[in-house]
């Protein structure tokens, strides 16, 4: 399959991460689940992407894929930033800058609802789970720091089970930037978490994103978590899952949700998905 | 008594003490009474523990018990744990093993004491052997199901920080799974510790089961063979007590729901 963006010309804004025709049929019985319908995006480097879609649409099965934890049925995603390979000048193509992911990557870390910290570890040992290449005081002073970044100072030898809701997902997010990825990429992170919590998650993930600069994927349902957050929002159609619109926010932060402009946004995404916002 | 009446502070201990004295109380009675010569007072049993004591047998025979129960036990450890991670983690081993294990499951380690003497003749061995049929199959099921409940969401995150096949087993798999493995060690103790007493009456010449077969074949001594039916299973308790208490480990205690 040809590469997706070749471009000769420098862009302003390094592609990072791009999707070509990502396509994702379920199999099983005879049945056949079309999920996903040719998925094609462009993620920046260090941009805030928000997929929004209805719940079972397929966002949580396309950044599996984006993950390499499943292979899709067709298409491919490709990492920018390296150069592996050359494509035969077969069709005046170029350098091919990237590589295709084939699998999971410590460049680029999963981020799971906050049961996804491991029970059996303290803080400490989940934000040192990946750094087992460090040398002992590298890790120290990188867990140490990890638990700063995410305000668990104080709980380095607690157990998840002793921590909220809240505490867990950011240990989870502690844990993921510890190994210092290009990218994250949260599953509705936030959804099991009360909505005040989610509130406060919220700009504590902006602050991280603000100081990290990682570039993230981030699946959500809720339209207001989607704006409030993020770069571009790409709105997903319910299953077989299209791209039906790709909407830019171009409000900076620390956003007004009371503002005009936000308003409109977010308006025209409720309408775009065929909601009404008058309850 | 309603579940939630308060508690009082000596009622822990008052309680089974209670129950422990009449127990002791029905049974001196119930001796008396039918004018039994054959079944002994708890008295009698009592100084059918000082004669063992003085003896020097007791300490002797659990010391030689417990061993015997170690030996078996911690080789159905090491047999069973790396076994059974093996075929939770790979499914073809498992449906390749697992008819066999089924299969051999339920027959009574008892029921092996033949084919015991006739490998290991009569003497630790053969004890030794029948411990460790009795206490790995446990080990070995609760391991494999403790592998295959382990959520998928911890295998891929373990992945994703890139860990091999190996260190994912040690450090993802083997920890996520080891609550429900703590189960299967219990039970893998408690029916060794049962298995024990049958494997010494029959393979070896000291011990708490040889204890109390020797005790009614020379001389019909009930005293000492109650004796010994205490003494096993206070051991019991106590071994059970001791596995119970690493289930409130902290790496595991996620695991289990504690009441209070």
């Amino acid at each position: 399959m040809a590469h997706p963006v070749i471009s000769t010309t420098a862009p302003a804004v390094k592609t990072k991460l791009s999707l070509d025709e990502v396509t994702m049929v379920f199999r099983s019985d005879g049945n056949s689940v079309e999920v996903l319908d040719r998925i094609s995006l462009e993620v920046r480097e260090g941009e805030f992407v928000c997929v929004l879609g209805p719940s079972g649409c397929g966002k949580s099965t396309l950044l599996n894929i984006v993950a390499g934890f499943i292979p899709p049925t067709s298409g491919a995603v490709w990492i920018e930033g390296e150069q592996v390979g050359f494509i035969p000048p077969t069709s005046g193509a170029v350098w091919i800058e990237g590589e295709q992911v084939r699998g999971p990557d410590p460049r680029r870390i999963f981020v799971f609802q906050e049961r996804g910290v491991f029970p059996w570890l303290t803080v400490e040992g989940n934000i040192g789970f990946g750094l087992y290449r460090l040398s002992r005081q590298e890790k120290a002073q990188r867990i140490a720091h990890y638990v700063k970044l995410v305000g668990l100072e104080g709980f380095e030898r607690a157990y998840p089970q002793e921590l909220s809701g809240g505490m867990k997902q950011r240990l989870e997010v502690a844990r993921a930037l510890a190994v210092n990825p290009d990218m994250l990429f949260l599953d509705e992170p936030f959804g099991a978490l009360d909505s005040i919590t989610r509130l406060g998650m919220r700009t504590e993930l902006l602050r991280i994103w603000e100081l990290e600069r990682k570039t993230i994927i981030f699946v959500t349902h809720d339209i207001e978590e989607a704006v409030q957050l993020s770069d571009r929002v790409v709105v997903l159609s319910a299953r077989p899952a299209r791209i039906r619109r790709i909407v830019e926010i171009d409000i900076p932060h620390p956003r007004d949700i009371s503002d005009p402009r936000y308003l409109e946004l977010r308006d025209g995404i409720f309408e775009e998905i065929g909601l009404a916002h008058k309850i | 008594m309603t579940s939630n009446a308060v508690i009082r502070r000596w009622e822990p201990y008052f309680w089974p003490l209670f129950a422990m004295a009449v127990f002791l109380g029905v049974w001196h009675a119930g001796v008396k009474w039918s004018g039994t010569r054959v079944f002994p007072s708890p008295l009698d049993v009592e100084r059918g523990f000082a004669e063992l004591l003085r003896k020097g047998l007791l300490w002797r025979y659990i010391g030689d018990s417990l061993l015997r129960v170690g030996a078996g036990y911690a080789l159905a450890i090491t047999c069973g744990i790396p076994l059974g991670l093996l075929l939770g983690w790979y499914p073809a081993a498992a449906a390749l093993v697992n008819p066999v294990i089924q299969m051999l499951r339920p027959i009574s380690p008892l029921a092996w004491i033949p084919l015991a003497i006739v490998w290991f003749g009569t003497g630790d061995l053969s004890a030794i052997f029948l411990i460790f049929l009795a206490s790995f199959f446990p080990v070995v099921v609760s391991t494999m199901n403790g592998v295959r409940d382990v959520p998928a969401m911890f295998r891929q995150a373990g992945q994703n920080f890139g860990l091999s096949t190996a260190a994912l087993l040690r450090r993802v798999v083997f920890p996520a799974a080891l609550p429900q493995v703590l189960v299967g060690l219990r039970i893998a103790l408690g029916v060794a510790w049962l298995v024990l007493v049958a494997a010494e009456m029959i393979a070896v010449t000291s011990g708490l089961g040889y204890l109390i077969i020797d005790s009614r074949n020379a001389g019909q001594r009930y005293d000492l063979v109650i004796a010994g039916m205490l003494i096993i299973g206070l051991i019991g308790l106590g071994l059970d007590i001791g596995v119970r208490r690493l289930e409130m480990w902290k790496s595991v205690r996620w695991g289990f729901r504690h009441e209070a």
